[in-house]
């Protein structure tokens, strides 16, 4: 109970400092970091409700990103929509990723695991490839530039800021409507022993398609934020290598396959990436950081931050209900609720 | 408990839930399966016994979908069902554990039982939570009736080996199958819970319930089973009530060794790996 309260509490607060932020924080330039760490606590968050879910690890979830951004650069650009009209743009750019992901997962997870993620990137350099080829549609090389927008100065990146909170918000939501839900433990069951699970009438091709489906529409809205807010794309930053890399590495280090892990790898990384990409002469340095993040997590924190602190705080709590003499802990876990005390905080 | 079966009669009740004809499996230049042909009864308890490596598992694992037969064909209630996979195969009605437990390590013993009942949940919306409160007390009184009840909320990769086996036999009851497959139900459980055990599957079998066990504890086969058949080889050498069975000297030769008393300790052929 009580942990369930502060639980609340702390998604309450979280948001009310979201919704907050650039009202307090009005310097463009801090704004425009918490709208990039927005796009990715929202990506990160689609891409763990799939492949931290299930186990299968994407490295192509940046096909959906550059659908979304092209998508909603063509239709921008082809219908003249200026101003806010292009945020109305985005659902249409989630609704393309979904019907992307059809194809691709019914391609791609055709195989396990571990060939599932070289298919995974050959569909990704086929679609950057097209991006690159494709020119009459993306412009080619040369990408596509969004219109100016005629927002007020001072408050101009407060559209895109609220645009990418309402799809974070809603990309969280949906992680965790999927995690407590019959489909959340379907995939966990696949992670887990996928044909032990078949052998329970788990529908697994389903159960992995949909998810690969949902979480691509979140991925292809930022997609699409992200190219009018940025106001370029080209088929070298919409079909970023990297971007897989950067999402799958905070789910790693915030814990993979938990609700909370994604965000807060998101809101680790995301800034860092921000402040590094800043100092000019560490760009490149970043990616090498990049790389020693990803071990350091796998060597020392395979598990994730989440994850590890749930299960010292889930000890620590054991250690004083023993203190106080009582078995209450273990008779409530049988009591049906099945509280699973070493992912509680997840 | 069915009376039908003449002490002669070599074959089960007239339309069998489960059979198999003539099945056929090698790997590689292992003939694990040639020709098994069983019958399972509607409503019986059927024990399938045979030597290490002689193709029990194997034979398993093409009933359920979980390898491909070369030639033969398995029948459920007279319909077909050779090679469907094995999502299909339990739909249609059979259920099995395996000789290898397999459980969900990384989800806790309840969320396994819950998984394994989430068949039985007909909700159009796929973010309905799993369980209603009459499927959560059920699988709660079979947690508890095997006796792990007081883990339910532990990861399943904290049980034991035993432990995992009563979850996995737990979990294949809340499934609820027409028939259910156990491979080596008795392996690594204590006496005093096979006896327990042994209980339940007759209390499940007076409901109705349908069962096919592999089982190298030979009083729990003798005791339990309406009806024996024993592979030798990867064909069936003998069929027929326990006693019958018992006194075979095909099956003495084969199987039990020297003695029908002597209650057939591992008779290894050497090649018994076991298949998952
Ligand atoms: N996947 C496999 N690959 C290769 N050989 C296999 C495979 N599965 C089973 N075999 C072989 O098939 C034969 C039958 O094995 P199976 O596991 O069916 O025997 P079993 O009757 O279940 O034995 P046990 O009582 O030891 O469990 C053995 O010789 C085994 O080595
Ligand atoms: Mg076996």
């Amino acid at each position: 109970m009580i942990a369930s309260g502060l639980r609340f509490g702390g998604v309450a607060a979280l948001l009310a400092l979201g919704i907050v932020f650039p009202l307090v924080f009005t310097n463009p330039a801090v704004t425009s970091d918490a709208i990039y760490t927005l796009i990715f606590v929202a990506a990160a968050s689609a891409w763990n409700t799939f492949s931290g879910y299930s186990g299968y690890i994407s490295l192509g979830h940046a096909v959906f990103f550059g659908s979304g951004a092209y998508l909603t650069g063509i239709a921008t650009l082809d219908w003249g929509l200026t101003g806010s009209q292009v945020f109305l743009l985005l659902p249409l750019a989630g609704l393309v990723g979904a019907i992307i992901a059809v194809p691709f997962g019914l391609i791609a997870l055709r195989v396990r695991r571990h060939t599932f993620v070289v298919i995974t990137i050959a569909i990704f350099f086929i679609f950057q490839l097209m991006a690159y080829n494709l020119q009459s549609l993306t412009g080619g090389t040369s990408g596509l530039l969004a219109p100016t927008v005629n927002f007020a100065a001072a408050t101009y990146n407060n559209p895109f800021y609220y645009a990418a909170l309402v799809i974070a918000v809603a990309a969280v939501a949906v992680s965790w409507l999927i995690r407590r839900s019959r489909f959340g433990l379907q995939l966990r069951a696949i992670r887990d022993d996928e044909d032990r699970a078949r052998g329970l009438g788990v529908r697994t091709m389903r159960v992995k398609l949909g998810a690969f489906v949902i979480s691509a529409v979140p991925v292809a809205m930022v997609g699409g934020l992200s190219w009018y807010f940025t106001g370029l794309i080209d088929p070298s930053s919409g079909f970023d290598p990297l971007f897989d890399v950067a999402v799958a590495l905070m789910a790693f280090l915030g814990g993979l396959g938990t609700v909370a892990g994604p965000v807060l790898g998101a809101l680790i990384i995301e800034p860092a990436q921000q402040y590094f990409q800043g100092q000019v002469s560490a760009g490149y340095l970043f990616l090498m950081l990049y790389g020693a993040l990803f071990l350091v997590v796998i060597l020392v924190l395979p598990r994730g931050v989440i994850p590890t602190a749930a299960e010292q705080i889930g000890k620590w709590r054991d250690k004083r209900r023993e203190g106080d003499g009582g078995l209450a802990g273990h008779r409530l876990a049988a009591a049906g609720a099945a509280p699973d005390r070493a992912k509680e905080l997840a | 408990m069915t009376m039908t079966e003449a002490a002669t009669a070599p074959s089960a009740s007239p339309a069998p839930l489960l059979r198999t004809e003539s099945v056929s499996k090698a790997f590689g230049g292992v003939q694990a399966l040639s020709g098994a042909s069983i019958e399972v009864g509607r409503g019986t308890i059927a024990g399938l016994i045979g030597p290490n490596g002689s193709g029990k598992t194997t034979l398993f694992n093409i009933i359920t979908g979980y390898a491909r037969a070369d030639s033969g064909q398995v029948y459920l209630d007279g319909r077909r069902i050779t090679n469907l996979p094995p999502e299909r195969v339990f739909s249609l009605g059979i259920g099995r554990t395996f000789q290898l437990t397999r459980i969900f390590p990384t989800m806790t013993v309840f969320e396994n039982m819950l998984i394994a009942g989430q068949h039985k949940e007909r909700s159009w919306n796929p973010l309905a939570r799993a369980g209603g409160a009459a499927s959560r007390r059920h699988a709660m009184e079979l947690l508890d009736f095997v006796g792990i009840a007081r883990h339910a909320g532990a990861l399943a990769q904290t049980l034991s080996y035993g432990q995992r086996k009563l979850l996995e036999l737990a979990y294949v009851l809340v499934a609820d199958p027409e028939i259910v497959l156990l491979d080596e139900p008795a392996g690594g459980v204590n006496p005093s819970l096979i006896n327990t055990i042994a209980g339940k599957i007759r209390e499940l079998n007076a409901a109705g319930k349908t069962f096919l066990i592999v089982e190298h504890n030979m009083d729990f086969v003798m005791g339990l089973c309406d009806r024996v058949m024993v592979l030798d080889y990867g064909s069936v050498i003998a069929a027929g009530p326990p006693a019958q069975v018992r006194a075979d000297p095909r099956v003495l030769d084969a199987y039990l060794g020297t003695g029908e008393d002597d209650d057939a300790q591992d008779g290894d052929r050497g090649a018994g790996h076991e298949g998952a």
